[in-house]
């Protein structure tokens, strides 16, 4: 009897320990290395092995805050992510209801639409994009006529413009899963609404909405998540930053810090403060799974 | 009657607007160059040429990126599979202590900007291929051990909730009919939520085939290990851009994944919806 229960305490173990032997080098010990860096000078002669790596506490935190470059970067990244994820968030919502709204053929149009942006790779959109507002070969510019505008020269244009791809690959999966969302209300539900006189809006608002509100939570979460992460689009679009870093959100900055000009202890200190920025946002999201009464 | 009709046209209009990136790189790739240069583009082309396509593959070598990227992702989305599989059944068929706090683990790992571990993990792959082959900086073994990494906890918190809807009384049957623990985990239970780990693939597929950050910063100096994100800047040029070949590398790239997205879509939003409810 003792020896069946053992095996079953031990089952448990073995069948994690496949995903454990590939999260705690490849991740957790990683992450433990990042905390480890942002604490140390580390560049150029420490790499190559020449100088030891220095202590220097919270050194490379105190050159971050007092480093004006840094606290521009950081608003930067918040509004610009804030930015994408109101815009992803109206735009997919309104286009999930639009969806229930309309006849087949303009559903399947709509759906697949969203499907290819939703497929396509974010380097893929990036080149694309680039290439329909290149300055001079440009079809955008063509139909506008401004002949060798650049789009990259003014950085709130072209934020808005690398925010635009952002919306473009990330409004589909907030569109379909709140359309999948909505089609799960039960329409007697609906029904017993319209019954007691509730008009469409009312119907939405009262009895639509609170059953999506976990969905919505996690679609915002996701969003925020995914949105103050981009890398791919503003590195490619705005080759490494836009024109003098004037486009560079928080993670191109550690990327460039880090491998562009070898203070890798920097640019790990940036990766620090992204990851408290990032767990917060977390904390918000267990808080929010808990409320809605998800067991773990 | 005519708000439907009014409805119907956004939509419509709002698809175009959509598509219309993916339309004008698939006919840029197929535009002669001539047409591409030309100073006004039309939103056709009455010459289809697959010289793109021919350079992209032939001359810029990026047949042997599209390998490396498939390769990449295909063993990533086959080893994701089997170990998150195990993974979602360890935490969804025993109670134990430390469940609860793996569960929130995996949750947090997901919350964790993974671009920022592209530093210290350049230290440690780079330690790490000198003493084991095949892992260290500039090998594809080192993108498909990270971009691992990377998908199992999304992949095990979705999985979690297929996995649950198995019912128990299944394996219950098997067991009484003599069945042994490997067979209910591979016979039984692994076919039963095969259906939510095409669902999971899809995203694992997509992570790793996606990738730009880190095949950039483990991809050095061995450009033939190159895959098919980071290499599709090779096209670009200080002077002059090679549209033409860029479109033609981008249609290449987008393929794999809008075939995988239509194959498995339904799974998809089933998927999101058991990742979300459970």
């Amino acid at each position: 009897m003792s020896v069946t229960i053992r095996r079953q305490r031990l089952t448990p173990l073995w069948l994690l320990l496949p995903a454990l032997a590939v999260l705690v080098p490849m991740f957790a010990y990683p992450l433990y290395q990042l905390g480890l860096l942002s604490l140390f000078e580390y560049g150029q002669p420490q790499v190559s092995g020449g100088e030891p790596a220095r202590f220097v506490g919270a050194g490379n935190f105190r050159a971050l805050f007092d480093d004006p470059t840094f606290w521009t970067v950081l608003g930067q990244t918040v509004v610009f992510a804030t930015g994408c994820v109101v815009v992803t968030l109206a735009v997919g919502a309104a286009l999930a209801v639009l969806l229930t709204r309309i006849g087949r053929v303009a559903r399947a149009a709509l759906s697949f639409a969203a499907l290819t942006a939703w497929a396509a790779p974010a380097m893929t959109g990036s080149v694309v994009w680039s290439f329909l507002f290149d300055s001079n070969l440009g079809l955008v510019n063509e139909v506008l006529g401004l002949d060798g505008y650049n789009w990259f020269y003014d950085r709130s244009v072209a934020f808005a413009l690398v925010g635009a791809v952002v919306v473009w690959h990330s409004f589909p999966f907030v569109m379909i899963t709140l359309y999948a969302g909505i089609q799960a209300v039960p329409a007697s539900v609906l029904e017993a609404a319209a019954l007691d006189g509730a008009g469409a809006f009312t119907a939405f608002r009262r009895v639509t909405a609170p059953i999506l509100r976990p969905l919505i939570i996690i679609v915002v979460i996701q969003s925020i998540i995914w949105d103050f992460k981009v890398f791919t689009q503003i590195y490619v679009m705005t080759g490494g930053g836009g024109i003098a870093g004037q486009n560079l959100v928080l993670n191109v900055y550690a990327y460039q810090k880090a491998f562009a000009s070898s203070q890798y202890g920097l640019g790990s200190a940036i990766g620090i403060v992204m990851t408290v920025i990032l767990l917060v946002v977390t904390l918000f999201y267990l808080r929010a799974l808990r409320r809605t009464g998800e067991v773990l | 009657m005519i708000r439907r009709r009014v409805a119907d046209a956004v939509a419509i209009a709002v698809a175009a607007v959509t598509v219309f990136p993916i339309y004008w790189m698939v006919l840029s790739a197929l535009k002669p160059t001539g047409e591409i240069r030309s100073a006004d583009p039309r939103p056709w082309t009455l010459h289809p040429t697959l010289e793109h396509f021919g350079s992209a593959l032939g001359v810029s070598g990026f047949g042997r990126y599209f390998l490396n990227s498939a390769v990449v992702a295909l063993t990533v989305v086959a080893l994701s599979a089997l170990i998150s599989f195990l993974a979602a059944v360890a935490l969804t068929r025993y109670r134990f202590r430390t469940r609860t706090t793996i569960l929130v683990m995996f949750l947090v790992a997901q919350m964790v900007p993974v671009e920022a571990l592209s530093i210290p993990l350049f230290f440690q792959i780079r330690d790490l291929g000198r003493t084991v082959p095949g892992v260290g900086l500039n090998t594809l073994g080192s993108l498909i051990l990270v971009q691992l990494a990377f998908s199992l906890p999304f992949a095990i918190w979705m999985l979690r909730g297929f996995v649950a809807a198995v019912p128990q009384e299944i394996e219950e049957a098997a067991t009484l009919d003599g069945a042994g623990r490997f067979t209910i985990l591979w016979r039984i239970l692994f076919p039963l939520v095969a259906p939510g780990l095409a669902a999971t693939g899809v995203f694992s597929f997509i992570t790793a085939w996606n990738d730009f950050l880190f095949a950039k910063t483990f991809i050095i100096s061995a450009t033939e290990n190159q895959t098919l994100p980071a290499a599709l800047l090779v096209f670009f040029k200080p002077d002059e851009n090679d549209w033409g070949g860029i479109m033609a590398a981008s249609t290449l790239m987008t393929i794999p994944v809008l075939v995988f997205f239509i194959l498995v879509r339904r799974r998809l939003v089933s998927g999101l919806g058991g990742a979300v409810k459970d």
